[in-house]
């Protein structure tokens, strides 16, 4: 076994529980019925949740993570960015093979699918979702238009901010997370009861994408960074696993 | 004092009502951006073991049943080896051990056909019992549960993951129930009466 590899299948870092949002959050009605109310029953990982699912890049289409062409081929209408950044375990490592994958509204605040009645239309050549898989160090990009805020049934006013939902793989089961990234600068991110489900000033920032002009691109994009952090692994040299395992 | 230089991992968010776009666009009918869905099942023809097939929904506080959750199912093949990062070497070929399974948009029924795994070591070497590890989203769920199908017709009183659960009545949410030969019901009940046990593994 190399060494890369024992690293690769080490026990999984503990989640912090209080970092996460809580599963019961009046703020956002639906999670009161849809909370567990007992504890949860805690222990290590275990193989079940330190192996997982493979990703390789022959499953990558060409314009997967091109949301202004994926659709039809013709361009989405929107103010053009790219949304790129890296998959990083929680030693700061770059984790590579990763399958990212995306969905949003369009820059009307639009979903295509059936139960989104909003009255902003949807856009013939926006689909509203891409993937990518990351690159030897971690590296990801999308390019896609900058979604636009909506309304939401949860109090009588609410509205989303801008944001990108985003699905991430690591190399284990249990690092298996869906979050979402939001927009530098934007009012309804401090207002929004889905991002308050959250309840550290801090842990909301890491979820906010500061504008990135180094990486946008003159007279055609702008770009947005984006760092997507997994649950650590442990070495598992060291590990006391009996022989044979 | 040194500095710990650990980052922290990316707070989670709920999936969303809209979660199928990104997961399943082609069954929710936006098709033409990938040729198929990932995940569309967890064998191929030829996997080793017994073919079975699951059935259950997801049930809220208010005995709802959900139409919008999506699960995700990973499993060892027949052997007990995993088909993905296992250091205990490659796994039947035609295990892929992974599946993406919706909730029917108009029952909320889901199903799950696959072959039976088989036991998989607990890190001090003791094994657990034939287990399908579940991973649970939906609009309302902050962070993904976790949950595990064990089987009514599998030795699961020396599993060291079931016997950690203090109240043992509780075992009895994470045990499929069979419904016929290689049929098994699986219901979650993802809060009160009968809630299922979920984990932080």
């Amino acid at each position: 076994m190399t060494l890369s590899n024992a690293i690769d299948s080490g026990p999984l870092f503990s989640r912090d529980r209080d970092w996460h949002p809580a599963a019961y959050t009046p703020g956002y009605k639906t999670s009161m019925t849809r909370a567990p109310f007992r504890p949860l029953v805690a222990l290590g990982s275990t193989l079940s949740e330190e192996t997982g699912p493979a990703f390789g890049q022959s499953m990558i289409g060409r314009l997967d993570n091109n949301l202004i062409l994926n659709f039809t081929g013709q361009p989405a209408v929107g103010e053009r960015i790219i949304m790129h950044g890296r998959v990083l375990d929680e030693q700061g490592r770059g984790v590579p093979n990763v399958l990212v994958e995306i969905w949003q509204a369009n820059a009307g605040g639009r979903y295509r699918h059936k139960k989104d009645g909003y009255l902003a239309p949807l856009d013939p050549n926006f689909g509203g979702c891409g993937r990518a898989l990351s690159g030897p160090d971690g590296s990801y990009e999308f390019l896609t238009v900058r979604p636009g805020a909506y309304p939401w049934p949860n109090h009588v006013n609410n509205w989303r901010p801008m944001h990108i939902h985003i699905s991430v793989f690591g190399s284990g089961f249990g690092q298996r997370l869906i979050t979402q990234m939001y927009f530098e600068g934007d009012p309804l991110i401090a207002r929004c009861p889905i991002v308050n489900t959250i309840g550290q000033q801090k842990a909301i920032e890491a979820l906010v994408a500061p504008l990135d002009m180094n990486r946008a691109i003159p007279m055609d994009c702008l770009a947005y960074k984006f760092d997507i952090v997994l649950r650590g692994r442990r070495q598992s040299v060291f590990e006391n696993r009996k022989e044979g395992m | 004092m040194q500095r710990l230089d650990y980052l922290k991992e990316s707070p989670s968010q709920t999936a969303g009502p809209y979660v199928h776009i990104g997961l399943t666009p082609n069954k929710l009918g936006n098709t033409g951006i990938y040729p198929q869905d990932l995940g569309e099942s967890p064998i191929q023809p030829g996997a080793q073991g017994e073919a079975i097939t699951i059935i259950g929904t997801v049930r809220d506080g208010a005995g709802m049943i959900l139409r919008d959750a999506l699960i995700e199912s990973w499993q060892a093949d027949a052997r007990g080896i995993y088909p993905g990062n296992d250091p205990r070497g490659a796994a039947d070929p035609n295990v892929s051990g992974w599946a993406r399974i919706i909730a029917n948009f108009d029952s909320g029924e889901w199903t799950l056909n696959t072959v039976k795994p088989g036991r998989v070591p607990f890190p001090d070497g003791r094994m657990m019992a034939p287990h399908i590890s579940l991973w649970l989203v939906a609009r309302g769920i902050n962070l993904g549960l976790q949950t595990r199908i064990y089987f009514e017709d599998e030795e699961n009183d020396s599993c060291p993951v079931l016997q950690r659960i203090e109240h043992r009545e509780r075992v009895q949410t994470l045990i499929a129930r069979k419904t016929g030969p290689g049929q098994y019901r699986f219901d979650i009940v993802l809060q009160g009466a009968g809630e299922t046990v979920f984990f932080d593994l």
